[in-house]
């Protein structure tokens, strides 16, 4: 499953610059507002659902190269977390869903992880 | 190894393994999703055949799927045109002439299903469904072909990269033993910045033709013990590393606070960080444990009120054989080693207690 069809399914709002989402295939997800434990739980190339929106969530999403990051609950990242994911190539996607909500719709959608 | 001798019923030998090519590998590894035409033409099944002789003149296609209330219905080919032009009836609805019966492939499966399909059956095309069935897109031999060549040339890329950037620094310049030593001050308290040193390394790692693997470790560790210094020094502190050609070295130093206890430190969940701290997501106690699990060798030294001073250790080339790590703690220290392979073989438990890997 394609970022594109994730995005447009959930409803997702794009805070970062667009890109290609049709080539980008999330490997899997990883929910956790604890920056350390996704760091040690979320897969390469996957998509993290958090309610965090601070500047860190963008260094976590450019180490581990992850798809996006699905930030829940309106929770909203200033400009400066929002310019410094475009300089490091991070996506950052945002709703007013809980991360129960996205979670599950993610599985739902056929979202696992391999 | 020719694609159209892929098929299902065929077992590869070890033999013929060696020989499978990348566009073989890679007709495995691509989804139909990523090479199918998203904006596809479709008939509507209230159109007759004289709209659909236009519409395929004007855009210049030999077949379409015909979709009625968003999902398929059949599909029309160019020899379905001819078979309502030699009748002469061209008034006629498209689901007179339609296939109704029509073979789809799913959006998940692999490139190489759609080559087996395209060659057992001859079609030109399939339409290309999700997995509550709706269509989704199309797919001709001819995405196959692009996609497929997007993604060599993706590959070619970033080898081509990766080769010229291994290839010089180390190579060019000669001594008995050149490194290269990249240096960070960390702010303390300096949130904004958390994660820049350890950004820097791993790119700087993937430019010295560091696997992305090893990159990605090395970034982690790194982003670890920056975050540390951010979080919980007075006044921060230094970040050095040292990369050789085999490995790399790295040196994180700060004057205080100090740990008390590093065993204590090294326990995942085990935390100090503040309310504030944690609500921005950090003091989840897995900072040091995550750093171990990262690095192949890590020495953690402290003393309270005079600061601490971790190393750690990260081989750029896999050992041939897998060593087993041996882990050492006494007081204000924390170690985790590989003993040399011939101590290893005297006996796997050193002086100072093992604890299993």
């Amino acid at each position: 499953m394609t970022l594109v069809e994730i995005i447009e399914k959930l409803g997702l709002e794009l805070l970062t610059d667009p890109k290609d989402f049709s080539q980008v295939v999330p490997s899997g997800g990883y929910a956790s507002d604890l920056l350390s434990c996704v760091m040690t739980g979320a897969p390469h190339q996957g998509v993290w659902v958090t309610l965090q929106a601070h500047g860190n969530i963008v260094a976590v999403g450019a180490l581990l190269e992850l798809s996006a990051i699905i930030i829940t609950g309106g929770a909203a990242p200033d400009q400066e977390t929002i310019d410094k994911a475009n300089h490091e190539g991070v996506t950052l996607l945002s709703t007013g869903m809980t991360t129960y909500e996205v979670v599950g719709r993610l599985w739902e959608l056929g979202l696992r992880n391999s | 190894m020719e694609l159209s001798s892929l098929r299902a019923e065929h077992v590869i030998t070890d033999k013929e393994a060696k020989t499978i090519g990348r566009i073989e590998e890679l007709s495995y590894e691509l989804r139909i999703g990523e090479v199918m035409t998203r904006n596809f033409i479709s008939v509507a099944q209230d159109m007759r055949m004289e709209q659909v002789l236009d519409l395929f003149r004007e855009k210049r296609i030999s077949g379409a799927p015909v979709v009625a209330e968003g999902s398929l219905a059949g599909i029309l080919s160019i020899e379905d045109l001819i078979r309502c032009l030699r009748a002469g009836d061209t008034q006629a609805l498209v689901t007179k002439y339609m296939a109704r019966q029509v073979v789809t492939i799913r959006a998940g499966d692999t490139v190489i299903e759609a080559l087996k399909l395209f060659t057992q059956k001859q079609y030109g095309r399939l339409p290309v469904v999700d997995e509550s069935g709706k269509l989704v897109g199309i797919l001709t031999k001819g995405d196959v072909t692009r996609g497929v060549l997007r993604a060599l040339e993706s590959d070619y890329q970033m080898e081509e990269i990766r080769r010229y950037r291994a290839s010089h620094l180390f190579e060019d310049i000669v001594s008995e033993r050149s490194s290269l030593i990249l240096r960070y001050t960390i702010a303390p308290r300096d949130f904004a910045c958390g994660g820049q040193a350890s950004s820097s390394i791993k790119k700087a790692l993937l430019r010295l033709g560091a696997t992305p693997q090893i990159a990605r470790r090395c970034g982690i560790a790194v982003y670890e013990a920056e975050m540390n210094l951010i979080l919980h020094t007075p006044n921060g502190g230094t970040i050095t590393a040292e990369i050789e050609p085999h490995l790399i070295n790295i040196k994180v130093e700060d004057d205080g606070p100090g740990i008390e206890d590093p065993s204590l430190a090294m326990k995942p969940g085990y935390s100090t960080a503040s309310e504030q701290v944690r609500e921005l997501g950090f003091g989840a106690g897995m900072g040091l444990p995550n750093i171990e699990r990262c690095v192949d060798e890590m020495s953690l030294e402290s003393a309270v009120g005079v600061g601490t001073t971790l190393t750690m250790k990260i081989d750029l080339q896999p050992p041939a054989i897998e060593l087993r790590h041996r882990y050492a703690v006494s007081l204000g220290r924390w170690e985790k080693t590989r003993p040399a392979i011939a101590s290893r073989q005297a006996g796997e438990s050193g002086p100072e207690g093992e604890v299993a890997t």
